[in-house]
């Protein structure tokens, strides 16, 4: 019995290291739906190409890992303005699904942009982070430091939104989309910025996400659909539902991979989401008025 | 017909309908009248089912329909307008009519439907050719095909919802002559909110007046036109409009 | 002359097996049909603004459930077929409802959905022990060559004349649909839901029925799809990258008028083909990089697909 404890006490906390990956990627999503009011589902493809990019540069070119992770990050950063460019901006003015269905023809390109220039082969860093050995469990270095990194750049995009101006302004108009004329913000520049921000949470997924798993082009199937879940869960464009729904769901995948296979740890999170569509149908953080 | 008990509807910590309580008799006019964001939508809006109250009980025709959903409210016999009209674009001008007389009516039959709707445009006075579109429809009509949708639903009580606003002196007079002729002809209770007061005083037999969510005043147009604390609340900006429709409703 | 147009196009393509029965091209014919009919399937509800990008979730269900019901308890897929569109319409209800009921729509509708299409992927996968996973799986031969019993033709002539039957039944179901009192009830509630309930219409009942529909249609497709192919893998028939892969062609082809998803279907399929035939194996995923580009290019500039915008000329002309 005691083992078995054990066993799940590593679990409940290989737990909340996922989640907290899961959050950095829900933050990047719920901030371009909360500004520009458009979803990505190419998200997790981005964050694909991140992981291909850190490949190339450290395993490949043999380049710092510091320096590879930065340059990652803003390439992916450049990726997401010019999403916003050439996709989103045309569509602003139509009917949201389209931007929704035209992010979903991006996903289709990069998917199999990835497969032609780098075929289906898992690749990997080949880094191997020592295994940490606390009473009795084992928690890998990889996951501990993606914690560590994910909750970094959440406080510094914290700090970008509370302490800048441009921050202030893309807070504001994430809670009231009206306000926009009024503020006489370039609603633009705002938008150029934000998916920027979004893309560089994307490249900083990537990063911690390429310590931890192998690369191929579908690898964003394994988390795009789990991030939207979060997102919806925790009410689009909440901030704070979105944080707080990651670590959920990354207990419920933990838990469920423990006793059976990491699949159905996905499966137990969807059948989760739907029983809490019944128990908490406004998001799990709105308020009951 | 209709009687509203305690009724109350909180919004967080705003009360947006606090405790009122009233009838409606079968086959009369009951006007509602009251200041923006006097509670007057809201009541309509939980009547029609779609909010549902904090506390007190809606029943009608002794039945209790408190809470209930839009949709069965409707083939129970309440039908409604909105204040904004709403027509759905992507049906042409009969289709939207159609579409209330079937499934306002329980989903009987197409035939029916489509003779329900065609009495009720004839009825308000707009087009029944199948061809004729939503689209460049004006203010007037528009609120006219909101009166037909909720006539095609065979309403036993009609709530009507700010009918006149955005109509000129002439339009106005017709439409307060059709609420008249819907119930007397068609047989059709009619509770009318509205804010131009002059002409709903002349059609109606009763009136009730909000303010602040509460109950004020309830009765005659005359008297209640005449009550000091309604020509409070309608001071400054109403207060003529008040009176001379206190004198409107004399002659 | 434009009244008998249909009909003689109808009997030109039941009788083509009859005259024409090169297998190459006959095998490009039935998979467009099947799909097509898929297509169709989904712009049933796609065409109210009811985006679901699920429906990869449905097909995969549809063709699974008919393929292990034959392997492992010998139903024939005369049973397991029907059986088959009823657990995706099962599977419809209890993801719909709560959606519907608590008015989870537009973005929101689609990631859940688009979730869903992902879960039944991963479902397939981790029950590897029964379903071959990532592998595939392959419903058993019955006996050797044909049996009706067992839906197994080695002719492609009975295949063609079931697709097409299938297809043209699945164009019927959108003719029906489109004459309905549902489509009155369904382009109101697109426009505006409180509107349309307070016309009488019970929103949540009637997206219901739009969707376990489009669910059930979807799920006969996959199981059509499994029993011509007799080769599933998690792949082709379930996953977000089959529900994108309909939207893209219906939105290609033309998503308000009732033969677009078919011309959609034709123009993916054989440009997949021209890829495939010219390129070989180094073609992989250049199909999928050219319907990328294509579907951002159409939704920018063509959101009423190629069929769509053609009859709009005309109209307009």
């Amino acid at each position: 019995m005691a083992i078995f404890d054990i066993f799940l006490l590593e679990a409940l906390l290989n737990g909340v290291l996922l989640g907290g990956v899961l959050a950095l990627l829900s933050l990047g999503l719920n901030l371009i739906f909360g500004v520009i009011d458009v979803v990505w589902i190419c998200y997790a493809e981005l964050i694909m190409l991140g992981m291909y990019g850190m490949y190339f540069l450290y395993t490949v070119y043999h380049a710092p890992i510091v320096a590879a992770a930065a340059v990652c990050i803003v390439a992916v950063a450049i990726l997401g303005v010019l999403l916003h460019v050439l996709v989103i901006a045309p569509l602003l003015g139509a009917a949201p699904i389209n931007q929704l269905l035209a992010t979903g023809g991006v996903l289709f390109f990069l998917q199999s942009a990835a497969t032609v220039l780098f075929g289906v082969e898992f690749k990997n860093l080949g880094l191997r982070l020592p295994v940490l050995k606390a009473a009795g469990m084992f928690i890998s270095y990889s996951r501990l430091l993606a914690f560590v990194a994910a909750l970094v750049g959440m406080v510094l995009v914290y700090l970008f939104m509370t302490r800048t101006y441009t921050g202030t302004a893309i807070r504001a108009i994430a809670q009231d989309r009206q306000i926009i004329p009024l503020m006489g913000v370039n609603s633009r520049r705002i938008y150029l910025v934000t998916s920027a921000l979004g893309g560089g949470l994307a490249g900083l997924a990537a990063c911690l996400l390429v310590l931890q798993y192998d690369v191929h082009p579908f690898v964003g199937l394994s988390f795009g659909p789990i991030t939207f879940l979060i997102c919806v869960l925790g009410s689009l464009g909440n901030f704070v539902g979105g944080f707080v729904a990651a670590f959920v769901f990354a207990e419920i995948i933990a838990l469920g991979g423990l006793y059976l296979d990491l699949e159905w740890g996905y499966v137990f999170a969807f059948a989760f989401f739907i029983v809490m569509m019944f128990v908490r149908p406004e998001g799990l953080m709105a308020r009951r008025s | 017909m209709l009687k509203i008990a305690g009724l109350t509807k909180r919004f967080g910590g705003f009360t947006a309908v606090s405790n009122v309580s009233f009838e409606v008799e079968k086959g009369e006019i009951l006007g509602l009248i009251g200041p923006n964001g006097s509670g007057k939508s809201t009541i309509f809006n939980m009547v029609s089912g779609t909010l549902a109250p904090n506390s007190g009980s809606i029943q009608f025709d002794g039945r209790e329909i408190a809470g209930q959903p839009p949709h069965r409210i409707i083939n129970l016999g309440i039908g409604r307008t909105f204040q904004i009209p709403r027509p759905f674009r992507r049906l042409s001008l009969v289709e939207n009519v159609v579409l209330a007389g079937f499934y306002g009516q329980g989903r009987r039959s197409r035939r029916e439907a489509f003779e329900a709707a065609e009495r009720a445009l004839g009825l308000v006075g707009l087009p029944t050719d199948r061809g004729a579109t939503v689209e460049g429809l004006g203010a007037a009509a528009l609120k006219k095909l909101e009166l037909a949708k909720a006539l095609a639903t065979a309403p036993k009580l009609l709530l009507a919802d700010e009918s006149l606003s955005g109509l000129d002196e002439h339009e106005m007079d017709q439409a307060a002559d059709l609420l008249r002729r819907i119930c007397r002809d068609l047989d059709v209770t009619i509770v009318w909110v509205e804010h131009i007061m002059g002409v709903l005083m002349r059609v109606v037999d009763r009136v009730m007046v909000l303010d602040h969510g509460e109950k004020i005043a309830e009765g005659q147009p005359a008297a209640v036109a005449s009550d000091p604390r309604v020509i409070e609340v309608y001071l400054g900006t109403q207060a003529a409009a008040v009176r001379a429709a206190a004198g409107a409703a004399r002659a | 002359m434009t009244r008998y147009l249909p009909w003689l196009g109808g009997l030109a393509l039941i009788g083509l097996p009859f005259v024409y029965t090169a297998p190459y091209p006959m095998h490009i014919l039935i998979i467009i049909l099947i799909w097509s009919f898929a297509y169709t399937s989904w712009s049933v509800m796609g065409r109210f603004g009811l985006v679901s990008l699920g429906h990869g979730g449905f097909m995969g269900i549809g063709a699974y459930a008919t393929a292990l019901a034959w392997n492992y308890w010998h139903i024939s897929p005369w049973i397991g077929a029907p059986m088959a569109l009823l657990a995706g319409a099962l599977l419809a209800v209890v993801v719909a409802y709560p959606c519907f009921r608590f008015r989870i729509i537009g973005h929101y509708f689609a990631l859940v959905t688009l979730a869903l299409s992902g879960i039944v992927l991963q479902v397939i996968t981790a029950t590897r022990d029964y379903t071959g996973g990532s592998l595939g799986y392959t419903p058993e031969r019955y006996q050797s060559g044909s049996s009706f019993y067992a839906l197994q033709f080695t002719g492609k002539t009975t295949w063609y004349l079931i697709a097409l039957g299938v297809w043209a039944a699945g164009l019927y179901v959108w003719h029906r649909v489109d004459r309905s009192m549902l489509r009155y009830a369904l382009e109101a509630i697109s426009e505006d839901e409180d509107g349309a309930a307070a016309a009488g219409v019970h929103v949540t009942l009637e997206k219901l029925k739009i969707t376990v529909l489009s669910a059930a249609m979807t799920a006969l497709a996959g199981a059509l799809y499994c029993q011509y192919q007799m080769f599933i893998s998690p792949d082709t028939v379930s996953g977000i990258a089959v529900s994108l892969q309909m939207v893209f062609a219906v939105v290609v082809g033309g998503i308000y008028v009732p033969l677009g998803p078919t011309v959609g279907a034709v123009i993916t399929i054989l440009l997949a083909e021209v890829l495939r035939v010219s390129f070989g194996t180094r073609a992989v995923g250049w199909d999928n990089l050219v319907y990328g580009i294509l579907l951002v290019i159409f939704i920018i500039f063509l959101p009423k697909g190629i069929l769509g915008s053609l009859l709009a000329l005309r109209r307009a002309s």
